[in-house]
């Protein structure tokens, strides 16, 4: 009533306040002392208050209760019918809890007719009180909609029937002593069940008119004995409640939203997914991890190492290993100087020489060298970690998924679109996707289904596997034997340009013919592609590796150079530093001598800031490298084959340059070897990681840009495998062998003597020992003393490596019980399948054969109709719709599977008998519409147990 | 308020936006019981909707009368239904009548066609759909009838991650 007189006239707010105002209608006239509680009221609560309120209300109690169970009945009954009706109807709604409830209510009604039809037979007046109710009932029933005036009326009516009612119970007071509990407590029920209805409305699929009307019924019902029972239905509550479930949700909506905002480049990563498949997005999901991994190790370098030398280290020009030294100080600043990372920026914070050995700096006595050591392990101890700890959720994310592919069409067909999606874009995105996804999943599926000639296969694959072998080996060779060359070649006077590049020429050949080669033999294999870029990455894999074999041996070669030269160096420093000291000393002993200028000191080569530099310039060149290749191979060439078009003689777009395809393993790999160089250069290198942070950052914009705009999508698009472990094994190998020579030159090799935070001491590691016994308390380098003992570090290792094994069985215990359990799993859900056919179609088979015996007697088919429509109307199709149906199999091409059915009989052969008589007077003709409908309908049967193994 | 899953203020705020799309024809007054329809063609028409590709099917399915046109009871209805609160089972029910392109109670293969073509903009090669076709109603019929009955696609249904997320308008 309240909100009629608002501006607004809606309806389903009137039902709302019509209730609060009629339980305050009921607390003001009724006037008996019933406490009408809209508030808040937990169910023990409100009985305690019914138990009080019992004695003052019994009579009226009695009264309407016995009005109500009358009325009651016929309004259940009514609805019952109502629904019973709407359930075949609509045949949707056979919601188990509706149908307990209908039950429940039956079998109250029974025990109440029972119970109370030796009571009426005494008292007349209650005909009254009877009627007036139920006539009120009645016209509530038949109200369809609502208006101010209904409203009203309604109000009014309810008002007579209270009145009547207590009028009829002070009338007949004295006969209705014994109502008893028992039918409070059925009262209760009903009050009960009409709340559950009220509150389960929204769940029912029917039309609004529908609801509406029920709604109001039921609310009335309640409205009516809720007060006579002295409870109030707690709406305050639920409001509550669902204003805070609304909430809630539209909080955790917004987190997520929050949260998948918060993931950089998300859009960008399904915008290429979209379009180019899962594959392709794999690589750069990759590459963003890798960039997040570059950004922590960034941040260690930086903030531990690079950052406090800065700050609080010596600056620059007061050591001599922090000077450029006088022969180089001319050119030092020249550009070309620069890029070749020599003159400023070899002697900066970026390289491992400019850093003193001086043991603590600054006023916070913070320990550099110490800390450098520590930042250099711990790169590799986060990147192991992280690596690990990622291929384990995958491995565990994939084997959490990859239960439930029963329904991979159905789900992606169904459920793919989102409803939310407004935006044109978006939505064009999102088509794309979808297609991109079907063709992934038919891509899998097809490749599941291909029927071959396996010997053949085989041995093609064979074959394949020993051509790429042969070609590795080749390679192999090919590199050691350029190498051996190289290093006689190195020894010669005047040799010339090409034997001296003679190794890089070899490498870049063999990288450039190589992988289209592997290709090209790969196609014999007729690997599933997701598999096929596995063996493709591999190969390449092991390619490179003679890259990376070459690159360090070279390096190696430098190294052991310089170390020698370092010794002459090292007696000639000390002879300068002696000669001018001596010479100052003798020229007057008085004043101090004065000191050499940093510049002017003879330094060593530095072997550790070599390597650095060697690293910073493989990697700047290597991404120069990648960035022209995308930039000519993919832009430039997909803008001629754009333009050029419309003035060429061939289509150029269709025929042989076309646009490229995104090359998947050869980015990985890059991006793979690329991390290789970062880590084995960061411990010589610390602005490495700063550069590689650069170049990962500026390739996902760039290559996102070059994906999107010159790249087609791959001719079989593929769905990359849900964890991308195999990139991360990739990484994993390349991390190990990277911590090999790194490992290596720390603890084998002696660092340089004047350059370097480790200068002076025998081996780098010494830092810790040092650090071990000036720095903590005796017993502690006592502990480490035996902690170092191999006694005791060999018995951990072998416990380590049993640990391993134990876990490895536990883990494939583990596989195969899993396995096991899907393939129960499976097994059930044939069965459920096939008990499904069979009770659906064991009468039908008698009727089918029946049917073959005797094909040309075509009175059979009318009574055969009649029967087709009982055995269809449990399935729950409506009567209303029988032609609609009957005209939907005619049209469709379902009804071409009468075939099939023949070769296995099912339902679906039973539903078109007409048909069957009209058209097919001979079992084995073929599908009217050539339909290439497979083994579908009677599949289940015919195969069991075994499905998917009869492929 | 107890049919729907709004609240008074969000069915408000719906009526505004059907008073919206007609204002001539749509009263603001509710009291005369005025029997005011809207066309299918005004409804598909709002942003919510304007980018589905179902969106005929969604409205029909709505609609009292099956020719797609939409009283506001209707349409509050259907908003209902397609709320983030509507339960699995509801939701399942209309998704079954929206993708039912020929209302024979049935999912058959030509309905499967119809949604696959509206789902990739007819992307697809014939023999593609075709597979798609099959694939579907061989995972998702379990009666063996060579079409999906409510029950086989309220089964495969109710086992999906994402239907609940995806089959959802916000208004």
């Amino acid at each position: 009533m309240l909100c009629l007189e608002n501006s607004d006239k809606l309806t389903w707010i009137q039902d709302d306040s019509k209730h609060v105002v009629n339980l305050r209608h009921g607390e003001g006239e009724d006037g008996t002392g019933i406490e009408f509680d809209g508030e808040v009221e937990t169910d023990t609560e409100s009985e305690e208050d019914e138990a009080k309120d019992k004695k003052t209300n019994k009579q009226r109690l009695r009264e309407t209760g016995r009005a109500s169970t009358l009325q009651s009945k016929k309004q259940e009954k009514d609805k019952e019918e109502k629904e019973e009706k709407e359930e075949d109807e609509s045949k949707e709604e056979d919601n188990g809890s509706q149908q307990n409830r209908v039950s429940r209510r039956k079998n109250y009604q029974r025990k109440n007719r029972n119970g109370k039809k030796a009571r009426e037979e005494g008292s007349q007046k209650k005909d009254r009180g009877k009627t007036a109710p139920n006539k009120d009932q009645k016209e509530s029933e038949n109200k369809e909609k609502k208006t101010t005036k209904r409203g009203k009326e309604g109000e009014n009516k309810q008002k007579k029937g209270r009145k009547n009612s207590t009028s009829s119970a002070s009338s007949n007071s004295s006969d209705e002593e014994s109502l008893s509990e028992e039918e409070l407590a059925m009262l209760k029920e009903q009050v009960e069940q009409k709340k559950k209805l009220i509150s389960t409305m929204r769940n029912k699929p029917w039309r609004m008119v529908k609801k509406l009307s029920v709604l109001r019924e039921a609310q009335d019902f309640v409205e009516k004995f809720e007060g006579a029972l002295g409870k109030g239905k707690g709406k305050k509550l639920y409001a509550y409640k669902m204003m805070m479930a609304k909430k809630w949700v539209k909080f955790k909506r917004d987190f997520e939203n929050f949260k998948t905002q918060c993931i950089p480049w998300e859009m960008k990563i399904k915008e290429v997914e979209s379009h180019f498949g899962s594959s392709v997005a794999s690589y750069f999901i990759f590459l963003r991890w890798m960039y997040g991994v570059n950004l922590v190790l960034f941040g260690l370098i930086f903030g531990l190492v690079i950052i406090p030398e800065v700050l609080m280290g010596m600056p620059y020009g007061s050591l001599p290993r922090k000077t450029v030294p006088r022969a180089e100080q001319a050119t030092a600043m020249d550009f070309s100087v620069l890029w070749d990372f020599e003159g400023y920026i070899k002697y900066s914070a970026l390289f491992y020489g400019y850093y003193n050995n001086q043991r603590t700096i600054g006023w916070l006595k913070y320990r550099l060298p110490m800390a450098y050591f520590m930042v250099g392990i711990s790169v590799f101890g986060y990147s192991l970690m992280v690596v690990i700890r990622s291929m384990a959720r995958n491995a565990n994310e994939s084997t959490a998924d990859g239960d439930d592919n029963n329904f991979i069409f159905s789900w992606k067909m169904f459920t793919s679109w989102d409803y939310l999606i407004g935006n044109p874009e978006t939505a064009d995105n999102k088509f794309a996707s979808i297609t991109t996804s079907f063709k992934e999943s038919i891509v899998d599926e097809q490749e599941s289904n291909k029927d071959e000639n396996i010997h053949l296969r085989r041995f093609l694959r064979v074959l394949a596997n020993v051509l790429i072998i042969c070609c590795l080996c080749g390679s192999g060779y090919l590199i050691y034997f350029v190498v051996k060359r190289s290093q006689t070649f190195s020894k010669m006077q005047n040799v010339g340009w090409y034997e001296r590049n003679e190794v890089e020429i070899v490498m870049s050949l063999l990288g450039m013919f190589c992988p289209p080669l592997f290709e090209t033999i790969a196609a014999l294999e007729n690997y599933h592609p997701r598999i096929g870029l596995k063996w493709q990455l591999g190969r390449i894999f092991a390619l490179f590796l003679g890259n990376l074999y070459t690159f360090l041996l070279a390096l190696m070669d430098d190294v052991n150079e310089k170390l020698a030269e370092e010794d002459v160096v090292k007696n000639i420093t000390h002879w300068t530093l002696l000669g001018h000291h001596n010479s100052s000393a003798g020229n007057d002993s008085a004043v101090t001598p004065a000191p050499l200028d940093p510049a002017d000191v003879p330094r060593g080569p530095c072997w550790e800031t070599t390597v650095g530099i060697e690293f910073v310039r493989l990697t700047v060149s290597d991404i120069l490298v990648t960035y022209i290749t995308i930039l000519v191979g993919d832009f430039i060439r997909a803008c001629f084959v754009r333009f050029v078009n419309y003035c060429w003689c061939w289509d150029l777009e269709a025929g042989f340059p076309s646009y490229a395809e995104f090359d998947i393993s050869g980015n990985v790999l890059g991006l793979v070897f690329n991390q290789g160089m970062i880590w084995m250069g960061s411990f010589y290198a610390p602005g490495l990681v700063g550069i590689n942070v650069l170049r990962l950052l500026t390739s996902m914009y760039f290559q996102c840009w070059a994906v999107m705009s010159s790249n087609v999508p791959h001719a079989r698009v593929f769905k990359a495998s849900k964890s991308n472990n195999f990139y991360m094994g990739l990484l994993l190998l390349i991390l190990f062998l990277s911590l090999l020579p790194v490992a290596y030159t720390i603890m084998s090799l002696p660092p340089s003597f004047d350059c370097g935070p480790f200068s002076g001491k025998k081996r780098m590691y010494d830092v810790i020992q040092e650090t071990i016994e000036l720095d903590f308390p005796l017993f502690v380098a006592k502990i480490f003393s035996y902690l170092a003992n191999p006694g005791l570090i060999i018995p951990a290792i072998l416990l380590m490596v049993l640990t391993i094994y134990y876990l490895n069985a536990v883990s494939k215990a583990y596989q195969r019980a899993n396995a096991e359990l899907k393939k129960k799993m499976q097994m059930q859900r044939e069965e459920e399948k096939n008990k499904r056919n069979n009770k659906a179609s064991t009468n039908p088979m008698l009727q089918d054969l029946e049917d073959l015996l005797t094909p040309s007697t075509k009175p059979e088919s009318p009574p055969k109709q009649a029967e087709d429509k009982k055995t269809e109307s449990p399935n729950g199709s409506s009567p209303a719709r029988k032609p609609g149906r009957g005209e939907g199999l005619a049209g469709s091409p379902m009804a071409g599977g009468r075939g099939a059915a023949f070769t296995a009989p099912s339902p679906v052969f039973v539903t078109q008998p007409r048909t069957l008589g009209a058209r097919a007077p001979y079992p084995g003709q073929p599908r009217p519409w050539g339909h290439p409908l497979g083994p579908v309908p009677g599949r289940g049967r015919g195969q069991p147990c075994y499905p998917r193994a009869a492929r | 308020m107890d049919c729907t899953f709004f609240t008074r203020k969000e069915i408000l705020r719906l009526h505004g936006r059907y008073y919206e799309m007609a204002p001539n024809v749509v009263p603001m007054d509710y009291t005369k019981d005025p029997d005011v329809k809207l066309p299918m063609q005004l409804i598909i028409n709002m942003p919510e909707l304007k980018e589905n590709p179902f969106k005929e099917r969604i409205v029909s399915s709505f609609s009292e009368d099956g020719e797609g046109s939409l009283s506001f009871n209707d349409f509050v209805d259907m908003f209902s239904v397609l709320s983030e609160m509507a339960p699995r089972e509801l939701k399942a029910i209309y998704a079954f009548k929206i993708y039912d392109f020929n209302t024979d109670n049935f999912i058959c293969k030509a309905d499967l066609e119809k949604t696959l073509n509206k789902l990739t903009r007819e992307e697809l090669t014939a023999e593609e759909i075709t597979l798609v076709c099959e694939k579907v109603i061989e995972e998702a019929d379990m009666d063996g009838d060579g079409k999906l009955g409510f029950a086989d696609f309220e089964n495969m249904i109710s086992k999906a991650p994402d239907f609940l997320s995806t089959f959802h308008i916000r208004i």
